[in-house]
């Protein structure tokens, strides 16, 4: 049994001892592909806000429409914007790289696979923490991406946010710990100073529909995996246990 | 008609068929009369799963072939297709990249099965040169096949490794070039590794199987105990402490599959990233020459040879660091295969080894998962120390063998296996 264990150990260790480098983003979310509701939302925020620029070239409609349970119909009519695309196309956009250089500096970057890229934490804080820069050309820069070069799109669904001294919980590096309030006297505090058609809390949610999308989007087959992981698994076990029980009987008469 | 030394079916189709071809006989010669040890233990279940995934990824493999595209500009995106648009595509790939970290979790412990109960020790030498063999084209196998998808990480690891035959005197650069095929990792490079991953070394990988596996049926499987269960026989010369291979161990085997597959498929259903350690996440984008990762690493099961690569900073008689690095690299795997020579104990079994086997044993492989653990990990000095103090004790396992082998007092070992 000791050796056994030890066994186990050994084939676990390099794996566990290692653990996954979570990049240092200030907000985390977890992605629940079980709430579809959530999942349509971010899918109708994303062709309106996002798709103009970000393509999800690998990406089906179609698909997308069947796994999070919206009919065809409804798909063409308010999703699909661009009349030289079909239901079962790829979900291509109309920006020309060339044209997005010129823009933006940059081509904007396909977004399929951006959620196992940079991880569901990363796109919830990025798109939280735009923050009012005049200095940028686009006026806004952003605390996990500095110097970006892409607008606050969601400035009318957030309002305009600014960084402000104030107090915050979060350890900021090179500011001190207020020993009475238990706090940290900051500068790099997120305030929305004009509201937009949203409350914070609503958008936040928004937000977090649309990177619970991503989520999806990055990995469709985590919904067949889910399905069929759990039969699959009580399929060999019984199997092992079956097994388990052959290998007695024979093995009774080793002595 | 045919060879009448051999053993026939009385009659009917087998009959005909062993007339003209020895089917009962080697049914007979590898499983039914095919005599191991009565005393294996957990230990001895991973050849034969080794086995079960080198099967696992033949399959998997050609039917990802269908629809793989080998070019650089097809290749990502042939792999997306595969994860989305061909039926049941996910769970062949994940299958395949889940059976490659499965493959080298089982050969490891298969490994080290061999260095706990001394199975490579005469009259085993050749089944464990051709086990080690079987190690070193499963690597480039792997190494190769990682370049496949044609993400970020594939390209740039590949870059990394195919770079170190740069360090070569004279024919480096030469060399590296006519590896690539190209002046830098290409379409090129992907199209031969690709010939190379999914024809030439499957079919040489199979063929070392056999081979290892005809050795170990020629001299007989070692045991926990590390006695020779054919000194002990019966009237009618079956070994006492030897039961049939078949039906014995291949219900147990059957046993071990399915605990075996449980975990597997845990992994391959809800964790096939394995935390970014099987599938990393600059993989996800494509391979793009022009921007570097910030930090390329091999995958787990490499990390340890390139924490030993890396360990070496020094240079030593005008050989420069890389160039050294190298050579320790494949000093750590070429040790291996004479390690049948380097141990001059008189028994087999860490079980009636002295106490300085059983702590060199330890403090290898404690050294071996430390130099893994470093390997994934951006170096610092401090960590470089720690490889470098791990690399001198893996070596000094093998190349101090043959002195504590002969000098430590070993127990006595027993006539028949004790269970």
């Amino acid at each position: 049994m000791k050796k056994q264990l030890f066994a186990l150990l050994f084939a676990l260790v390099p794996l566990s001892a290692l653990g996954a480098g979570a990049a240092d983003v200030p907000h985390s979310m977890t992605p629940d592909l079980d709430d579809k509701a959530s999942l349509q939302r971010g899918m109708q925020l994303y062709t309106n806000y996002c798709m103009g620029c970000h393509s999800l070239e690998h990406q089906r409609f179609a698909r997308a429409a069947e796994d999070l349970g919206m009919p065809q119909d409804l798909v063409e009519q308010n999703l699909i914007f661009s009349s030289d695309q079909a239901y079962n196309d790829l979900m291509h956009n109309a920006m020309a790289e060339e044209d997005a250089a010129n823009w933006f500096g940059a081509a904007a970057p396909d977004l399929t696979l951006e959620s196992r890229v940079r991880g569901t934490d990363w796109i919830y804080s990025y798109l939280l923490t735009f923050y009012r820069d005049p200095e940028r050309p686009n006026g806004v820069n952003n605390q996990v991406f500095e110097m970006v070069s892409m607008p606050n799109v969601l400035e009318p669904l957030q309002g305009v946010q600014e960084q402000v001294c104030a107090e915050s919980d979060r350890p900021v590096e090179g500011a001190e710990l207020d020993p009475l309030t238990g706090k940290y006297q900051s500068c790099d505090v997120l305030q929305v100073t004009q509201p937009g058609a949203m409350e914070p809390d609503e958008f936040e949610a928004a937000v977090y529909d649309l990177t619970n999308f991503l989520a999806y989007v990055g990995e469709p087959s985590k919904l067949q995996a889910q399905t069929l992981g759990p039969k699959v698994l009580i399929f060999i076990f019984i199997f092992g246990v079956l097994a388990y029980l052959l290998k007695r009987e024979y093995w009774r008469d080793v002595h | 008609m045919g060879n009448p030394n051999k053993a026939k079916a009385e009659s009917g189709i087998m009959r005909w068929v062993d007339d003209r071809f020895p089917a009962t006989q080697m049914w007979q010669d590898h499983l039914s009369k095919y005599y191991a040890p009565k005393n294996f233990n957990f230990w001895y279940f991973f050849g034969s799963l080794a086995m079960l995934v080198l099967v696992n990824q033949i399959l998997t493999g050609i039917w990802l072939t269908m629809s793989y595209n080998p070019s650089a500009e097809g290749a990502f995106r042939s792999v997306e297709y595969i994860m989305r648009d061909v039926e049941w595509g996910w769970l062949l790939r994940y299958l395949h990249s889940t059976g490659a970290t499965a493959f080298f979790v089982v050969v490891y412990l298969h490994m080290f099965r061999g260095l706990l109960y001394g199975s490579y020790k005469a009259p085993r030498e050749l089944v464990w040169i051709f086990g080690m063999a079987i190690y070193l084209v499963l690597m480039a196998e792997a190494f190769m096949g990682y370049l496949l998808p044609w993400g970020q990480m594939s390209y740039w690891g590949a870059q990394v490794i195919i770079s170190l035959f740069s360090a070569i005197p004279v024919i480096g650069p030469d060399l590296t070039q006519w590896i690539r095929g190209d002046f830098l990792i290409s379409g090129i490079t992907l199209n031969r590794f690709f010939a190379l991953h999914v024809v030439a070394l499957p079919i040489v990988i199979l063929a070392l199987v056999v081979l290892h596996i005809i050795a170990l049926h020629e001299v007989g499987s070692n045991n926990p105990d590390g006695i020779d269960i054919k000194a002990k026989k019966d009237e009618s010369g079956k070994p006492l402490d030897g039961i049939p291979f078949h039906p014995y161990y291949t219900v147990k085997d059957i046993f071990g599959v399915a605990v075996f597959l449980f975990v597997f498929m845990v992994v391959v259903f809800y964790f096939p990233e394995g935390g970014g350690y099987f599938l990393e996440a600059p993989n996800f984008q494509p391979a793009n020459p022009m921007v570097t990762p910030d930090h390329i690493a091999p995958v787990w099961y490499f990390t340890p040879f390139y924490a030993i690569l890396r360990a070496i900073t020094f240079s030593v008689f005008g050989l420069d660091a890389k160039f050294l690095g190298v050579i320790f690299m494949g000093g750590a795997i070429a040790v291996l295969f004479v390690l049948p020579w380097l141990d001059r104990s008189p028994v087999r079994s860490m079980r009636y080894k002295g106490w300085m086997s059983k702590v060199m044993l330890v403090v290898f492989a404690v050294s071996f998962v430390i130099l893994g653990i470093l390997g994934a990990l951006p170096a610092t000095p401090l960590r470089t120390a720690v490889a470098q103090l791990c690399t001198a004790l893996y070596f000094a396992f093998f190349l101090l063998m043959p002195l504590y082998t002969r000098l430590e007092k070993t127990k006595p070992v027993p006539e028949r296996v004790t269970g």
